[in-house]
């Protein structure tokens, strides 16, 4: 796969991949973002993007003027390892009111009803690509394409915390009450991100994910959210 | 030993050195501004560079002892008030249980650092007290919050003063070096931001400056597949103004990235107050790598 590293300024490099949304290209970038992790150099943070890997360094430590090559030696030799495949996560979302304010607009969109609408963002398997943006937010897709409407024209100045939302193509859960351009289509229980959970982050790059349906009753027995 | 905030200011907030090792999850650094005048409060007081300290904002707080304290105050200008007693910047100075330290006009720079000797004494999360206000990781000070002291202890003792960081007077001219999508915009692009002066918008906050000034033209999309965006880079949405990200910048963004500020001048455009000016002087990579260590030079108290 066509590989190329360039700094990111004086304390980063970037891996890129080829250009394209792509669960290769994503598998390849977390393999080599897995090798960055296992070796010598002064890492502080590995972030993988959908087609990108950006590794930052702190610029004076030991091995660090050597980070470009040992980078270029590392993208065209890391292994495939298992966690690369990620985890299979099943993610409960209510689709009813009053959680999913924009399903008329998305039904609208694939000139299809709310139900056909639900019924198209249940059937797939998502692969998480990239986690970013805010504490535990994963860019999820690919979305069904009749239902990948673009972004709202004006993006909302919040949005609430859990809110299942698609765009573009991706599909995602807003860990926390942030401003946002998606269209929102149901609303999460589980936090995507609970600093008091064992595992603080649901969601990892590489990680497949599939949505299940639950009524707003079993939505309000079960969030984490506070809004029962 | 405590500081209680009688009045907040209008930003004031907890930071340490931020949080790493957690960005690939989306987790942001955060952190201080000022980076540098940061470590140097907490020098100043005999702490580890790590210890939370307050960033302060454009306008200052009022915070009362309760208990002796020794604090610190390095970055922006400010007359500080220990009592009565006009205190000296950069330098430890002790606060008597029940007196006031209040902060008056800011002369240079926009945030300054207080640190108290042993840290404060806050809860982390994910290993760091800083504060990230669109994460709900902490938040800003409020009238009536007690901020306990903590007992941190830097090792050794303290070498020479450390040099207080030259602070901008109405603008700065920081360097920078090509980002990785350099080659998505035009020549000219590069030209005009090497070589234009861009004001620092009312739209600016911790996350980042909004600038206004020539637009800068990508070649091709303004949109990229969403990745990491390091502290300093400067992204361009289709508009063409740039946006220069701060520290509490989001870990991932869809705009292409014109130049980074190198990380030794990001204390000084963290001292940019909206109306500031901003000028981008490129540079090379040697020459980045050699003022950071320039950087750490001065907190020793070594002139380059």
């Amino acid at each position: 796969m066509n590989t190329r590293v360039l700094p990111a300024g004086d304390s980063a490099w970037l891996v890129e991949l080829p250009e394209r949304i792509d669960p290769e290209v994503n598998a390849r970038a977390i393999e080599i973002a897995r090798a960055v992790e296992r070796s010598a150099l002064p890492v502080i943070d590995v972030v993988v993007g959908y087609r990108t890997v950006m590794v930052f360094v702190d610029p004076l430590a030991d091995g660090a003027d050597r980070a470009g090559q040992t980078l270029e030696s590392i993208a065209a030799s890391a292994a495939p390892t298992a966690d690369a495949a990620g985890a299979v996560v099943d993610v409960p979302v209510c689709y009813d009111e009053p959680y999913g304010p924009d399903l008329a607009d998305v039904a609208a969109f694939g000139s299809c009803s709310e139900g056909e609408a639900i019924a198209m963002h249940l059937a797939r398997e998502y692969r998480v690509f990239v986690v970013g943006f805010v504490p535990g937010f994963a860019y999820m897709a690919s979305v069904d394409p009749r239902i990948a409407a673009p972004r709202r024209s004006t993006p909302r100045v919040k949005v609430p915390a859990g809110s299942v939302a698609v765009a573009a193509g991706q599909t995602g859960i807003y860990p926390a009450p942030t401003p946002g351009g998606w269209h929102l289509i149901g609303r999460c229980p589980v936090r995507p991100y609970d600093p008091d959970r064992t595992e603080p982050f649901l969601f990892r790059a590489g990680d497949r994910v599939r949505f299940h349906r639950v009524s707003a009753e079993e939505y309000r027995a079960s969030t984490q959210w506070g809004d029962a | 030993m405590r500081l209680i905030v009688i009045k907040p200011g209008m930003l004031t907030t907890v930071q340490d050195l931020g949080r790493r090792g957690y960005r690939g999850v989306g987790v942001p650094v955060s952190g201080p501004m000022d980076v540098y005048s940061h470590r140097l409060a907490n020098l100043a007081v005999g702490n580890p560079p790590m210890a939370a300290a307050l960033e302060i904002t454009i306008l200052g707080p009022e915070l009362e002892a309760d208990g002796d304290v020794v604090c610190a105050v390095a970055g922006a200008e400010f007359e500080v008030r220990a009592g009565d007693e006009l205190v000296p910047l950069n330098a430890p100075f002790a606060v008597k249980s029940g007196r006031r330290i209040r902060f008056g006009a800011r002369r240079r720079g926009a945030r300054a650092t207080l640190a108290v000797r042993g840290g404060f004494d806050l809860p982390t999360i994910l290993g760091s007290r800083a504060t990230h206000l669109v994460s709900q990781m902490g938040r800003a000070l409020k009238a009536g919050d007690a901020l306990h002291v903590g007992t941190e202890r830097a090792d050794g003792a303290g070498g020479a003063a450390p040099i207080p960081l030259a602070l901008p007077d109405g603008g700065a001219r920081v360097r920078v070096l090509p980002a990785v999508h350099r080659e998505r915009f035009t020549g000219e692009a590069w030209k005009r931001l090497t070589n234009e002066r861009y004001v620092v918008t009312p739209q600016s906050n911790r996350m980042g400056y909004r600038l206004e000034g020539p637009a800068l033209a990508h070649a091709g999309a303004a949109d990229i597949l969403s990745e990491a965006m390091p502290v300093g880079v400067i992204q361009v949405p289709a508009s063409g103004q740039p946006i220069l990200l701060m520290a509490e910048c989001a870990t991932t963004g869809g705009y292409a990235t014109i130049a980074n500020v190198i990380t030794a001048d990001l204390p000084v455009a963290g001292q940019l107050a909206p109306g500031d000016w901003i000028e981008f002087a490129p540079c090379t990579r040697d020459e980045a790598l050699t003022a950071l260590r320039g950087r750490e030079a001065a907190l020793k108290g070594e002139r380059a």
